[in-house]
């Protein structure tokens, strides 16, 4: 089976690499978006499996990436992960309200970062 | 290599931290520019939220990386600046101050935060309440549990659990793949699957991407309910889910029925299931008929039936193959007092015949029978399977041919068979021994085992297996077996044999067990300084077992150890010599036979016997044991044997089978040699246990001798 390709989009380079690695070292293929609006071009050239997605970034922010994520046809059925804080609770709404699948709490470690793949990708 | 001086070394590129650090720096310098110009121009939207993100992203990844008093810190002003940026705060001088120092602050707690400042920290604190009252009240909350797995808290007990799941009809649309979930669950325990399809509408109605089954689950997981909700943790809220335990009880007797279950579930009227039974036909298929239960909502509740019935038997067996564990004193005492009474029984048998009460002679009869299952209950307590013993040794074989660069696989046989826990105790050195040996004596390299045709990975086979009152031992290699001329060599040269004498392989073979026979040429860590062999015989020796080698050149050579299943109690062979009673041990007993006066003449000096053509040694244990009074008319021989080794033992009476609880001997008497222990008859005498293979081996030595002279 195909490497199952995963974009992480997230304005911290920190948390950009911890994602990059960890799902790279479990055998998935990552591509990464500084924000929003870079990785929406991301998705016009490359298909992925999942979004994993932080909500706060410049220029397009996560809820508004999402919800044009989900008007694209191709995209419809991808499962979007939001990377959230425990203060976020409205935001969380905001992105399920948007079509997004579910959510990750930081700080979060690798582990629970697979787990969450794996429940969403086959 | 350079060496390291004080200075911060260069850190690993990869390294999230680092990474953390170089990004927070950045971060600082951003918050840092925005507050300046928001200074200059207090109306600037984007210069709020460049300064909200850049606190947000400083708070969020802090905690990831290992910041959390940056985080806990950041937090607060972080919330300030949501204020803000929903334009609940003004943006002042004061603010852009406030928050320039708490910038500083962030730096300190990035850099070196044991250095950092605790009163400047609540001293900021408190300037931010005032500024913003609410603010930096409310603390982060504490990490909840984070939404990836909450695996179960302590493998525990299994439970079954009912789950039914609907999954909303948006479920796909939000990139859910209910399958997945249903794989999840799966891989938590036994788990079956019933799909609900009554939901499904017409085909002309059906959205593609809509999502209409359901699905009834029995899952019999030791994983704890929280690790099951948390596998619908994105869906629960758009999902009908209910997770319920099913009590298992299997002693309950009664298993729920159809009907039972369909109206728990609330898939069902109790009345109608009331009708459905009234009319004495397949419930099932009844209440299907009549539409009063979907097809689908039967099935499930049947597999439920089922899945729990097999939850139910699986518990019922975990219950009663249960173990409990015993302190082993106790057993040993237990098999003390099992000692004692076994002696008392004896004394009471001996009371009940001598006295010729018949009823005391039956009851006496029905106690000694019971003591004897009571012994052999209370042995099999003490019994262990030697598969404990033998997983040990797959990493003295792993380590093993790792040191000698020799592939080696180990394989096991017999792991089932059970020993005395003391004998297996006993037993770990010897066999460590013999396995490094057969390793790394045995086993020829890689190179030379492809010149001899051998396949390259040596192979070392461990066997255990019931023969008898006895278990042996098998320690097998393929190696290049024993090489008798070095033993014989090596022998002559230690004075164990004469040069040029006769000696069969067993007799070659018995060498190696003399202490410092080596024949290695090179010493190894391993083996080879000739020093094991010795204690591995003793240690044998003092478990009443024995040790038996075969060997061909080439092929491998075979140690077999026979060892006696308990130490405790065995049956033994009561005789008379002389005035003394003795032992042997029933399992070394062959037959008994009659040496009549005329034949006892006949092998006057010669000592062999003619068994059915076979020719057997004998000893007399009169003359062994330098009893002067001249023996009966008919004395019996007790053909003994030991190994390949038979010998016949002339004693003047053969008493009977006696159940022998085995007492070593006292300090002063150990070293005594020919007999193993001792034991209380009946009558409160002592009776000696004779050590047949010390008895075998003096028979063979003295025919040697004979044969010599």
């Amino acid at each position: 089976m195909a490497k199952k390709r995963i974009l992480s989009v997230d304005d911290s380079a920190s948390i950009r690499q911890m994602v990059a690695f960890t799902l790279e070292s479990a055998g998935y293929d990552v591509v990464t978006a500084v924000d929003g609006e870079d990785g929406l071009n991301r998705l016009k050239t490359t298909t992925v499996d999942m979004v994993i997605t932080d909500l706060n970034m410049p220029k397009l922010s996560g809820v508004d990436m999402i919800r044009q994520i989900r008007t694209i046809p191709a995209l419809k059925f991808v499962p979007i992960v939001m990377l959230t804080t425990e203060s976020e609770e409205r935001k969380k709404m905001e992105g399920r309200a948007a079509g997004a699948t579910g959510w990750i709490v930081k700080p979060f470690n690798p582990d629970q970062l697979l787990a969450v793949v794996r429940k969403l990708v086959s | 290599m350079s060496g390291r001086t004080g200075s911060p070394t260069v850190a690993n590129p990869l390294d999230p931290a680092e990474i953390f650090r170089q990004e927070a720096v950045d971060l600082l310098a951003r918050l840092e520019a925005s507050l300046l110009d928001m200074e200059a121009t207090p109306g600037d939207r984007a210069l709020v939220d460049t300064a909200f993100r850049a606190l947000h992203t400083l708070k969020g990844s802090g905690s990831m990386f290992g910041w959390d008093a940056l985080a806990a810190f950041t937090h607060h002003i972080e919330t300030t600046f949501d204020l803000v940026r929903r334009g609940e705060l003004p943006v002042t001088r004061e603010l852009v101050t406030l928050t320039l120092a708490a910038a500083d602050h962030i730096r300190v707690l990035l850099e070196a935060p044991e250095q950092a400042d605790k009163l400047r920290e609540n001293a900021l604190l408190a300037s931010f309440r005032d500024l913003a009252p609410g603010s930096a009240t409310t603390k982060p909350t504490k990490a909840a549990p984070p939404a990836g797995p909450a695996k179960a808290a302590a493998a525990g007990e299994k439970r079954t659990y009912r789950i039914r799941f609907r999954p909303g009809p948006d479920t796909m649309r939000l990139g859910t793949n209910p399958l997945l979930l249903l794989d999840e669950l799966r891989g938590l325990g036994t788990c079956t699957v019933v799909p609900i399809t009554d939901a499904v509408p017409p085909l002309e109605e059906i959205d593609p991407t809509g999502c209409y089954l359901a699905w009834d689950v029995v899952l019999t997981t030791a994983a704890a309910t929280a690790a099951i909700a948390d596998v619908f943790i994105f869906v629960a809220d758009q999902s009908d889910l209910t997770i319920e335990e099913l009590p298992i009880d299997p002693d309950a007797g009664r298993e729920r029925r159809l009907g039972e279950i369909l109206v728990e579930r609330g898939d069902a009227v109790a009345a109608d299931v009331a009708a459905g039974l009234n009319r004495q036909e397949r419930l099932g298929t009844l209440l299907v008929r009549s539409g009063k239960v979907s097809e689908d909502r039967v099935a499930s509740a049947l597999v439920e039936q089922r899945h729990v019935r097999a939850a139910a038997k699986a518990k019922e067996s975990s219950t009663t193959t249960g173990t409990i564990r015993v302190p082993a004193e106790r057993l040993d005492s237990l098999m003390d007092q099992v000692g004692e009474l076994v002696i008392a029984q004896a004394r009471l048998m001996q009371q009940a015949v001598a006295g010729g009460d018949p009823v005391l002679k039956a009851i006496s009869e029905d106690i000694e029978r019971l003591a004897s299952e009571l012994r052999d209950t209370t042995m099999s307590i003490r019994m262990l399977p030697i598969g404990t013993l033998f997983g040990r040794f797959r990493r003295v074989v792993h380590d093993l041919s790792h040191e000698l660069g020799k592939t080696v696989e180990l394989a096991t046989e017999g792991e089932e068979t059970e020993l005395d826990k003391t004998v297996i105790e006993s037993l770990n050195d010897p066999l460590v021994h013999l396995i490094r040996n057969a390793i790394d004596h045995g086993l020829e390299e890689a190179g030379q085992r492809a010149a001899f045709g051998k396949p390259p990975v040596g192979r070392v086979l461990l066997s255990a297996v019931h023969s008898g009152a006895q278990v042996l031992i098998t320690i097998t290699d393929d190696g290049r077996g024993l090489n008798r001329e070095k033993i014989r060599a090596k022998a002559e040269e230690k004075g164990l044999l004469a040069a040029g004498q006769d000696a069969t392989d067993a007799d070659l073979f018995g060498f190696i067990f003399h202490p410092g026979f080596s024949t290695a040429a090179a010493v190894t860590s391993v083996s080879g300084r000739g020093v094991g062999m010795d204690v591995v015989k003793r240690t044998i020796d003092g478990l009443r077992g024995t040790i038996e080698v075969a060997s061909t050149v080439g092929q491998g050579t075979r140690i077999t150890l026979k060892l006696p299943l308990t130490l405790a109690i065995i049956d033994g062979l009561l005789v008379r010599v002389g005035t003394e009673r003795y032992v042997v041990p029933l399992s070394a007993v062959e037959e008994c036979v009659e040496l009549t006066r005329e034949e006892d003449r006949r092998s006057e000096g010669r000592s062999f016997l003619n068994i059915r053509g076979d020719i057997v040694a004998f000893i007399r244990l009169r003359q062994l044991f330098e009893i002067p009074e001249s023996a009966g008319a008919i004395q019996k021989v007790v053909i003994v044997a030991f190994g390949e080794a038979r010998i016949g033992l002339v004693v003047d009476q053969v008493i009977g089978q006696h159940q022998t609880v085995i007492k070593s001997l006292s300090r002063l008497h150990r070293d005594l040699e020919g007999f193993s222990g001792a034991t209380i008859l009946g009558d409160g005498s002592v009776a000696l246990i004779l050590d047949i293979p010390h008895l075998i081996g003096f028979a063979r030595e003295r025919e040697a001798m004979l044969r010599a002279s």
